[in-house]
This record gives structure tokens, sequence and C-alpha cells, in this order.
């Protein structure tokens, strides 16, 4: 019976948005907007990666909301997961030596890979957010390897609300600085160089930190509490 | 066929949520949604014959040597960037809501847990 409505459900639903779809045509020509960000982008913001150029320049306030978003969701989990600590390892296999010995050499390789991939953000695809993954998937591959693992909090907590107040400040800067809230304020240099684009390489360096290291937490929480 | 194949994980999304029982189900529910949507958003924004938005040295030298260079439209590209680490965020908070049920009722299932008198 729920089954059967869900079904129907679904026809309705597939119907509408094929017949919306139809109307966009596939592979058409950009808009306006998207055409102003790709002809003006480099000199407007300085970097030469477009889409990093809408998330922290155009676009900044919405990625303040979203690590928002990210900082809120860390914390419910945090408040909901807080329990007794597992004692470590109990009910849970050791990992074979394969997986032991391979964490230990590419720990580091991992960690290497995800700070380049945010110090680089403006330059090549990537950023803050894709950064702060890899730096998390490298401790979570140190949670798979040895069972007992434990990430200290208090280090954790500091690296989060870090990130966070480099962000607002870079911001509160730009509006004493010169007029508006996360204004790019600082010389924008010569594209396609490390040192460019102003203020979008501090904001992608504090916004990895703050990703990575919270991501780390709630992974952390996860493992942990048993 | 891009778009059919994000409506298609949509439509296993919405199906999923309705009929499934296990909570844990339920919320894979919710992120092929997501998936489904940032595909979406993706395909809509391709453009043909067009290139990463990434104006490095080799995409001028290109330009100017002959031709003219077309890349997609980066605006849905960086909507889809936060929309992924926001469905992150909701599935690990959707995951410990889970997590403290299990803990609180003994069972997984849906249709089990009645604290609401509905």
């Amino acid at each position: 019976m729920r089954r059967a409505a869900a079904i129907l459900l679904l026809a309705v639903l597939a119907t509408g948005l094929a017949l919306a779809l139809e109307a966009v045509p596939f592979g058409r020509a950009k808009t306006d907007v998207a055409n102003h960000y790709i002809r003006k982008g480099v000199e407007e913001t300085g970097a030469t990666n477009l889409v990093t150029s809408v998330v922290v320049c155009y676009r900044g306030l919405d990625t303040l909301g979203e690590v928002t978003i990210l900082f809120i969701a860390s914390l419910g989990v945090g408040v909901l997961l807080f329990g007794r600590p597992r004692h470590g390892g109990r009910g849970r296999e050791e990992a074979s030596a394969i997986v032991a010995t391979g964490a230990r050499v590419l720990f580091p390789l991992i960690l290497l890979f995800g700070i380049y991939v945010f110090l680089h953000g403006h330059l090549t695809p990537g950023g803050g957010f894709q950064g702060g993954a890899v730096l998390a998937s490298a401790f979570l591959l140190l949670y798979l390897a040895r069972p007992a693992q434990t990430v200290s909090r208090a280090t954790l907590g500091a690296a989060e609300a870090l990130g966070g107040l480099v962000f607002v400040g870079v911001g509160v800067l730009g509006l004493i600085a010169a007029g508006y809230f996360l204004n790019n304020f600082l010389p924008k240099g010569q594209p396609n160089l490390l040192l460019s684009a102003g203020v979008i390489p501090v904001i992608y360096v504090a916004i990895g930190v703050k990703v990575g290291s919270e991501l780390v937490r709630i992974i952390g929480d996860l493992v942990e509490t048993e | 066929m891009y778009y059919a194949g994000a409506v298609a994980l949509l439509l296993v999304g919405f199906y999923m949520v309705l009929v499934k029982a296990n909570l844990i189900k339920i919320m894979l529910g919710i992120s092929f949604l997501d998936t489904g949507t940032h595909v979406l958003l993706v395909a809509i924004g391709y453009v043909r014959g067009g290139t990463a938005p990434i104006l490095s040295e080799s995409l001028r030298q290109s330009a100017e040597a002959g031709g003219s260079v077309t890349v997609v439209d980066p605006v849905p590209q960086a909507l889809v960037l936060t929309a992924i680490v926001i469905g992150v965020g909701v599935l690990a908070l959707g995951l410990s809501i889970i997590v403290q049920l299990y803990r609180h009722y003994g069972t997984l299932d849906g249709r089990q847990i009645r604290g609401l008198k509905w």
C-alpha cells in the first residue's frame, strides 16, 4: 500500500522533472553573470581559478555561512555523542600488518598533499574545503590502522577556533581598510604566482585548517564513544 | 543524458526515504538526494566544448595563439562545492542522532520507535 503510493508519487515527480528539464537546453552558452566572472575574474580578484574567485571573493558571505553550518554540525555531533569514552580498542580487532605499516608511511604524505591542495587553491583545482577533507582522510586512515588511537581534543578545538577567527578577522580588516566586509584589500600581485590574489590564500588556509580539524573531530566523536 | 542520471538519483533517494523502515537506509536516501542535486546543478552549468574554469598559463597561451577557448560555467561548481560539505555535515549529524536512538530504544526500525503519540 505504502509502496504503491510511493511509486505513484515518484511517477508524478519524474514527469514533472522531465517536463521542467526539457526547457533547459544542455550545453548552452553561459549566463551574463558567468560571462562577467570569466572575463573580469582574473583582473578583479587576481585568482586564476575562477571557482575560487567565486567562492571566496564574489560570494564570500555565502562561504562564511557555510563554514558556520559545518561548525554547528560538528557541535551537534559532539553534544549528541557525549558519553563514556570507549576504553581503547575493546571489541575491535587489530588491523593487519599491511594496513598498519602503510598508514605509518602514508600519513605524512597525505597531510602534505592536503596542505598543498588548500595552499594552491587560487591556482589549481582545489581549495580550502577539498584540502581540509584530504587532511581528515589522513586521520581516518590512522583510526583504521590503530584501534586505540585518540587525537587530542584541545589541539583540534584550538585549530578549529583559530581558523574561524582568522576568516572573520580578515573580513573585519577588509571592512576597516576598504569599506565593506570581506573586501580583497591586499595587493593582487601577478596572476599565477603563489603570493597573489590578495586575501584569497589567507582565507583558504584558514578554511582548510578549520574544515580539516572539524572533520577529524566528527570522525573522532563517532569512533571514540561507545 | 546527464539530466536523466541526476533525476534517477533523485528518484532513488525519494523512494528510499518514503518506503524504507530502517533508519540508516532513510539517512542513505537523504544522501542520495544530495548527490542527485549536485549532479543536476553541475550538469546544467555545462557548456559544449568547454574546459575547466581555471585560466592557467597553458590555457592563456592557446587562447593567444589561435582560436577561442570556452570554459564551463564556474558558478554552479562553486555552489556545489559548498553543498557537498553541507551534505557531509547533515550525514554526520543524522548518523549521530541514529546512534543515540539505537542506544535509547534498542532498535533501528522506524515503525517501532513511537515516542510521539501520533
